[in-house]
């Protein structure tokens, strides 16, 4: 069952008399229990999309179905009640300065009239879920970027949401912490059961926990799907980027001549195969490794590498095929330029 | 110095802390409410409604334009219709009034500015409503901004409550003007010059001890 549904929806924006089109046609299916990644370089609209998830950007056109409610057609209090049910987390987690750890996380629940001792309470079991129990009375500022997005995260889920949505929630944070903080996305996932929608520009992000994907360029979707086969074989241009970075335009690719590129992904059993070393054998020519990587994907160890063939097609169709035989994941690599 | 030169230093410090005061919090309820509009109303504020907004800020431009000496006194029949007098502690108050809230709304303004608005957007992801948002999240994380502006309106008022006394206002600034102007008692003048110091201190002192004390952004360790 589709828990958030996106239908052809266009968000255009007037700057000084121009209008600028920030999402164009976006269709956009997600289910209950999902942990869907929306992911895009900076400026692709990714913020706008998250935004009219709770409608705090009106869509142009198009609609934003949750539980198969269309957003549109609720009045401003009802709208009000909808995103009481839609927890959200920023990436400069946007606490209230004046208020503790307790102040904050009653704060939604305050909103919504429930009774001091009652959100106290409630605060309390939260506070257990993200680690901070003796944190209850320090102040944001006395906080680490860590400890204030659990805080955030607490707050998000006071209100019993079952979505929740995070706008580069860890953007802001240290490797380390990031991690620990997208762990913690995932037990609350599967511990309660909320739907998660985490936008972000880290590729990473995305492989460390979601299932699903959809890519953001230039306002458009281009690609969506499960992590697994984006990553495996990318379509589009901008998938490419994503996954493999734009650095490898930098390596003196160039300099080695006419050659083309390759992206393999390992997975399974081929990781144990001298598969490299072979197709060198096997053609007689040299092959350059431009970029090797191993990533997480849903708990795989997925190996993901660039070589640089040598010049000559026969010896490039010989490798691919090769390579193919011996059962990894031969895909066009990022273009030179 | 004989006992009715003090007391009469007393009354003048009991007017001058009345008109001061008085204006202040009649100007607040005036001038709070009138910031809050100017606020929401703006641009990029929680309702924008750039008429309103206009005719807020062209009112505020107008007054704050005036300076205060010639205010009180284009106001004296307005002051007479409201007090039934225009001489005196309490007229004064009236133009002291008019003056302070234009200020005070613009003080209010930019403290509410300084909010991020990453809190706001925050706030209505959780599903607050506009007026929510101005009590519990607008009015309180602004607070040490507004205490301080608190303070230093209290500050001008306590001088321009002095100037009043140029138009018979009462309070200290009728009696440096009444003798140390007046009648050459250069030693009368000095004493409430500088009473008028202390009581700007005492103000100030208590103004930032409030807005410290009571701001939760600094404070590191405990």
């Amino acid at each position: 069952m589709n828990i958030i549904e996106i239908k052809n929806l266009t968000k255009k924006f007037e700057v000084e008399g121009n209008t600028v089109i920030a999402l164009e046609n976006i269709s956009l299916y997600i289910e209950k229990g999902d942990i869907y990644g929306i992911i895009g370089m900076s400026g692709a609209g990714k913020s706008t999309l998250v935004r009219s998830i709770n409608y705090l950007e009106k869509p142009t056109e198009g609609s934003v179905l949750i539980d198969g409610i269309n957003l549109s057609g609720l009045k401003e209090k009802e709208l009000r009640k909808k995103r009481s049910q839609i927890g959200m987390i920023f990436q400069g987690f946007n606490l209230l300065e004046q208020r503790n750890v307790m102040g904050n996380i009653c704060f939604p629940l305050e909103l919504i009239g429930m009774k001091r001792k009652e959100a106290k309470a409630r605060a309390r079991d939260l506070l257990k879920i993200v680690k901070l129990e003796d944190k209850e009375k320090a102040y944001p500022s006395q906080l680490s970027g860590g400890q204030k997005q659990r805080v955030a995260i607490a707050r998000a889920l006071a209100t019993n949401p079952r979505i929740l949505l995070c706008d580069e929630a860890t953007s802001a944070l240290d490797p380390q912490t990031t991690t620990a903080i997208l762990r913690l996305l995932k037990e609350i996932n599967e511990t309660l059961g909320i739907t998660i929608v985490i936008i972000t520009h880290q590729m990473s992000v995305v492989t460390e926990i979601c299932d699903k994907v959809a890519i953001i360029d230039g306002g458009k979707l281009v690609e969506s799907g499960l992590v697994e086969e984006i990553f495996e074989s990318p379509k589009t241009d901008a998938a490419k980027e994503l996954i493999s970075g734009k650095d490898i335009r930098y390596t003196p690719v160039k300099q080695l001549n006419t050659q083309s590129t390759i992206r393999i992904v390992f997975k399974d059993n081929s990781a144990y195969e001298p598969v490299l070393a072979n197709a060198i054998l096997k053609v007689g020519r040299p092959i350059n490794i431009l970029k090797a990587d191993t990533q997480n994907i849903g708990g795989k160890a997925v190996g993901e590498m660039i070589l640089g063939l040598p010049s000559g097609s026969e010896n490039s169709d010989e490798i691919i095929d090769y390579l193919k035989e011996t059962g990894v994941i031969v895909s066009e690599g990022p273009k030179n330029e | 110095m004989n006992e009715q030169i003090i007391n009469m230093l007393a009354e003048g410090i009991k007017d001058t802390l009345y008109m001061t005061l008085g204006s202040v919090l009649i100007g607040y309820a005036v001038g709070l409410p009138l910031g809050i509009v100017l606020y929401v109303t703006a641009k990029n504020g929680l309702c924008p409604n750039s008429f309103i907004y206009r005719v807020g800020d062209f009112i505020c431009n107008i007054i704050r334009s005036i300076p205060f000496l010639i205010l009180l006194i284009l106001l004296i029949p307005f002051t007479r219709l409201i007090v039934g007098k225009s001489y005196g502690s309490t007229a004064t108050i009236v133009p002291l009034v008019i003056c302070a809230a234009p200020y005070i709304a613009r003080v209010v303004e930019a403290a509410l500015n300084e909010v991020d608005t990453g809190v706001i957007e925050a706030a209505r992801a959780m599903g607050a409503s506009n007026m929510q948002i101005i009590t519990k999240v607008l009015l309180l994380e602004a607070r040490t901004s507004l205490i301080a502006g608190f303070t230093i309106t209290t500050g001008i008022l306590l001088g321009y409550s002095a100037m009043s006394g140029t138009v018979g206002g009462g309070g200290l600034g009728d009696i440096a003007v009444r003798y140390g102007y007046y009648r050459w008692q250069t030693d009368i003048m000095i004493t409430t010059v500088l009473l008028l110091i202390v009581i700007f201190q005492i103000i100030q002192m208590i103004g930032t001890r409030i807005a410290t004390g009571l701001d939760r952004r600094k404070r590191k360790g405990n």
